[in-house]
């Protein structure tokens, strides 16, 4: 199940021939590194009999992605627009290696693998995705943070000339998105910086050139196309619970126990659902992944800290 | 002979039946390949659209008595009946199909939503509201109740109201469809108190 081919990259995905090579390598050696070495404990951890892997064309037309349209739509039809290459990133913060480096840079060396993860979005609807990616460990460890990195904080691209949704006027949202996670949440196996999906390069509309993937998360805190990593002492403050703190909080954990003011959490609808099958299912705590994170938590009261 | 107000009353319905058409166009294509026409998630899309004709119609059968006045058109004015009770049909379609896709028809669900969500409840009163408008349409209820029937259905207000805030409620970010309805909702408000002032002088 894990070890699947890697596709090929079809020619209408790329702008010029010099990133379609470079790119298309870097993937594929990825990919491949990953097929290969490391079929690793959590590569499917918690997927059950029934998750079947949601079809590539809903994974990369379904999105959130605000900065392009509110529209699940939106993201598929505007993002070809972001320029992701050049991609820097800036480091900051409680590190021993801050400033500015090259995404190729930072990735570099370090072993990518398929991920099969559900991934449960806050309103209610979930899929399943084969991510390609990068444990986050391995990524932030290089920039050595220091005994006071308590959190780490990303920030998502700011860039209105080349992403509509940061133009319109009728938005309440503080660009630059901003999420962040706690160290040991961060260095948990299950973390991963996604640049791929169905053994292929992350779409730009599924947050290319790289966005993380904490899949015992609601999807906000997955945040997408990061050009900002800083270690700090104290918790990040979240886009969306900035917006509305009684709606969402810094933890985020998936919890069917635990309903937002919106929509009841205890189920889901899986994706694709149909119009005679909504394929609702019941959310699991953790989204399923509670035997490899509950221990995260132990001790806290997870309904106030949801 | 097609007399002038059978022809306005003919554009009119076609006006309120197209959205219909397309989404039964849209469920046709879906059955024959899911995912072809309505998106990963059909139930969604089909309840969204169902709730956004609800508040164009109801705001378009708010808009008749002022466009009368602006139009000097007594044919418009005969479509009222029809334009509220379509927009009830459609506010009651959404209903269903939220009930359908959304909890399955599960009841004990739905009075559970009812009193967590307040947007579910606020859209439960709008439609409240409407209900007693719909019963009472026809010719026979409007002589019974006499004046109270004017009374009655000013209840309109009150629907409407409930309907944007329903909106403005469900919706994260955003916000250019709610503006616009909110604004033209204002504005056919302005337009009311205008009348009632002048008539005091």
């Amino acid at each position: 199940m894990l070890t699947r081919k890697v596709s090929k990259i079809r020619s209408s995905e790329i702008t010029s021939e010099s990133i379609y090579l470079t790119r298309r390598k870097f993937v594929q050696q990825g990919a491949l590194a990953g097929a290969g070495l490391s079929v690793g404990l959590h590569a499917n951890a918690g997927l059950q009999s029934n998750d079947d892997i949601t079809p590539e064309h809903i994974v990369t037309s379904y999105n959130n992605f605000y900065e392009f349209g509110t529209d699940k739509s939106d993201p598929a039809e505007n993002a070809h627009q972001m320029t992701t290459d050049p991609w820097a990133v800036s480091v900051s913060g409680e590190a021993k290696k801050t400033g500015k480096f090259a995404f190729e840079d930072i990735v570099a060396g370090l072993g990518r693998q398929e991920r099969i993860y559900r991934f449960r979005c806050v309103e209610a609807w979930s899929m399943v995705v084969p991510w390609v990616g990068i444990s986050l460990k391995e990524i932030l460890q290089q920039f050595e943070p220091n005994g006071n990195a308590k959190y780490v904080e990303f920030k998502t691209l700011v860039r209105p000339s080349e992403m509509p949704g940061q133009r319109g006027i009728f938005s309440s949202i503080d660009w630059p998105y901003v999420e962040g996670l706690r160290m040991d949440e961060a260095y948990h196996p299950l973390s991963i910086m996604a640049v791929g999906l169905f053994g292929k390069e992350l779409p730009n509309q599924n947050g290319a050139p790289w966005r993380l993937i904490v899949p015992w998360k609601y999807g906000f805190k997955s945040i997408k196309s990061i050009v900002s990593i800083r270690f700090t002492k104290r918790q990040p403050r979240n886009t969306w619970s900035l917006l509305a703190p009684n709606e969402y909080g810094f933890y985020a954990n998936v919890n069917p126990a635990v309903s937002h003011p919106r929509w009841s959490q205890a189920n889901e609808r899986r994706l694709p659902s149909s119009i005679f099958d909504p394929n609702r299912r019941p959310t699991l705590p953790f989204n399923g992944y509670a035997d490899e994170v509950a221990s995260l938590y132990s001790g806290m009261n997870l309904t106030k800290n949801f | 002979m097609i007399t002038h107000n059978q022809f306005v009353k003919a554009i009119v319905f076609i006006c309120l039946v197209a959205p219909l058409c397309w989404l039964g166009w849209q469920i046709s294509l879906e059955l024959q390949q899911p995912g072809s026409a309505l998106g990963a998630d059909p139930g969604e899309a089909i309840v969204h659209y169902l709730g956004e004709w609800s508040i164009r119609i109801l705001l378009f059968a708010f808009s008749i008595t002022p466009l009368r006045r602006l139009l000097k058109s007594r044919a418009l004015a005969r479509t009222r009946r029809m334009v509220g009770l379509f927009a009830f049909t459609y506010v009651v379609m959404h209903l269903l199909a939220y009930l359908f896709f959304y909890l399955e028809f599960n009841w004990s669900g739905m009075w559970v939503e009812i009193l967590e969500r307040p947007y579910i409840t606020v859209g439960m009163l709008a439609l409240a509201c409407l209900l007693p408008m719909a019963i009472t349409s026809t010719g026979g209820w409007q002589r019974r109740l006499g004046r109270n029937w004017r009374l009655l259905h000013r209840m309109i207000y009150a629907a409407i109201t409930l309907a944007l805030i329903h909106l403005w409620w469900l919706t994260k970010d955003g916000f250019e469809d709610l503006v616009v309805y909110t604004l033209w909702f204002m504005v056919l408000l302005w337009f009311r108190w205008r009348n009632v002032s002048q008539q005091l002088r």
